[in-house]
């Protein structure tokens, strides 16, 4: 066992463990910050993939900047479980059997895939490196890259029309 | 039992267990000794004489606040988080710290037959580690805010957060312009590239004056201390921290400070270089050893240099109201970074290709 079957198993447990505490606390804010202790893992991740770009940028990205708006929300609405309604109970049946579903599906998809030739390189690889990742993106698919990007730039013009009008 | 089998070198653990204890134990030394400073700077700014009872020139200042910061009752608010409440000062204190792993403090030292790098960590991303960690920053502020249970906490901790975020943006277009002449996000190359060729002042002015702003907002520094304005918020998000948690807020700031000074020195003014002197002549006559501490010093007098200027921004230039903050954040310094990065853009092809 090296030191990145360690991290390995470190950083998964502590992923599907905050995963779990996101799902089942109480109160909105702990999910948040859960779910950013799940980013860090998953950052962790990335780095033990050798792709150190997009580890950090998950982080500044995500934990770093859209789950501060996040909290922003949930700190001002001030939710917590007494405000929160009561669910209709057939509401919640339906929840558990469409989430069932979905589990029953993923496993089973899961189940026919061929894992065992498919081994996730660790610490190997530098296509996760800036240089590398830098000529992907803007050599070999820049056409996508450059529609992705004027995606964003119509999401934040519709933000600023939606935001204008009185 | 597996630590045999852990193929790692226990030298290189041992000297970066020493490097990171001793740039912490520097990095709130200087902090420490900066509220002394900053005392004094004001006192001389308004015609005082600041603090001048305990020790030589009021030089134990700083021991006394912190005796009496720890000797203080401990208070948690009742209706608060408790968790949160204690996680909060901590994570500000993590924050501050941890942004020191990327920073060359020196070149290398020759001890022991080996060679020994001044810096914790030589990552390829070293800038956007950086930010990464600076964006994690903001949560201190928030989660103290909030766990504190009290409306004006709470509105400092969002002021604070979202001014943050604003200058964020405007910081990491400043940086990218500087990117596109460096071509590197290692500090350390980018310092190294600086000692054979110009400081980056000299090539990215507008950029610099952009990240100066943008880290005086990073680090909730007057002009920019609107989440802690006292005649609006009473404190602001530690109104209802005391003793050391309160401490370790006001210890952060100071910390933020001292680094991001360390940052904004190594991106443009050369970083550990001993301007107008070769350090090839110096190491060949006088020892490896003796550059590398000499580059240490002068790294400091340019942090101190800075972290002076910090100061008396703070003693001279008045608060911002709130709307006077985003508009700058919002409606001038991003514009600025663009056009900015775009003419640095093109120059930077315009050298690589020439005319045609």
């Amino acid at each position: 066992m090296g030191i990145t079957q360690v991290l390995f198993w470190f950083l998964s447990i502590m992923a599907i463990l905050s995963a779990i505490l996101v799902v089942i606390s109480k109160n909105p804010v702990h999910s948040v910050l859960w779910l950013i202790v799940v980013f860090v893992a998953i950052s962790g991740h990335y780095i033990l993939l050798n792709a150190q770009f997009l580890a950090i940028v998950n982080l500044i990205v995500y934990a770093g900047a859209i789950m501060v708006l996040f909290l922003f929300v949930f700190m001002l609405m001030n939710l917590n479980s007494e405000t929160e309604p009561q669910k209709n109970r057939w509401l919640k049946i339906a929840g558990v059997i469409a989430g069932g579903a979905l589990l029953l599906v993923m496993v089973a998809a899961l189940k026919r895939a061929d894992l065992k030739t498919q081994v996730a390189q660790m610490n190997t690889g530098d296509i996760g490196l800036i240089h590398n990742l830098g000529m992907a993106l803007f050599h070999d698919y820049v056409i996508p890259f450059e529609i992705s990007s004027v995606l964003f730039l119509s999401a934040m013009v519709g933000v600023v029309v939606i935001g204008k009008k009185d | 039992m597996y630590l045999n089998l852990l193929a790692i070198d226990l030298f290189l653990l041992a000297e970066k267990a020493v490097l990171i204890l001793i740039v912490i134990s520097v990095s709130l030394l200087v902090a420490m000794y900066e509220t002394w400073g900053e005392r004094k700077v004001a006192a001389f700014m308004q015609d005082r004489r600041g603090p001048n009872r305990a020790g030589p020139g009021g030089l134990f200042q700083p021991l006394a606040d912190g005796l009496k910061l720890f000797a203080k009752e401990e208070i948690i608010p009742t209706s608060s988080n408790r968790l949160l409440f204690i996680l909060g000062p901590g994570l500000a204190m993590l924050t501050a710290m941890m942004t020191s792993a990327v920073v060359p403090w020196s070149s290398h030292f020759n001890m022991f037959g080996r060679h020994v790098s001044m810096q914790i960590a030589d990552v390829n991303i070293g800038i956007l580690y950086i930010f990464g960690v600076v964006s994690m920053g903001v949560y201190g502020v928030m989660i103290g805010g909030w766990a504190s249970n009290n409306k004006f906490s709470l509105l400092a901790a969002v002021r604070g957060a979202s001014q943050i975020i604003s200058y964020e943006l405007a910081m990491g277009l400043s940086i990218i312009s500087l990117l596109m002449v460096t071509g590197s996000l290692s500090l350390r190359t980018i310092v190294e590239q600086q000692h054979i060729g110009h400081y980056y002042i000299l090539l990215q002015p507008l950029g610099f004056l952009i990240f100066l702003v943008c880290s005086f907002a990073e680090c909730n520094r007057t002009p920019f201390d609107l989440s802690e304005a006292d005649n609006e918020l009473n404190m602001g998000f530690h109104l209802e921290y005391s003793s050391m948690k309160l401490g370790f807020y006001l210890f952060s700031e100071y910390v933020n400070v001292f680094i991001s000074s360390a940052v904004m020195a190594t991106l443009y003014f050369g970083g550990f270089d001993i301007p107008f002197v070769n350090s090839t002549w110096l190491a060949d006559h006088w020892g490896q050893n003796a550059l590398a501490g000499l580059q240490i010093v002068s790294f400091f007098v340019k942090i101190v240099a800075f972290i002076f200027f910090f100061m008396w921004v703070r003693w001279t230039i008045p608060r911002f109201r709130y709307d006077q903050l985003m508009n700058l954040g919002w409606k001038i310094m991003i514009p600025l970074a663009l056009i900015n990065m775009v003419v640095t853009g093109f120059i930077v092809l315009l050298h690589l290709y020439g005319w045609r």
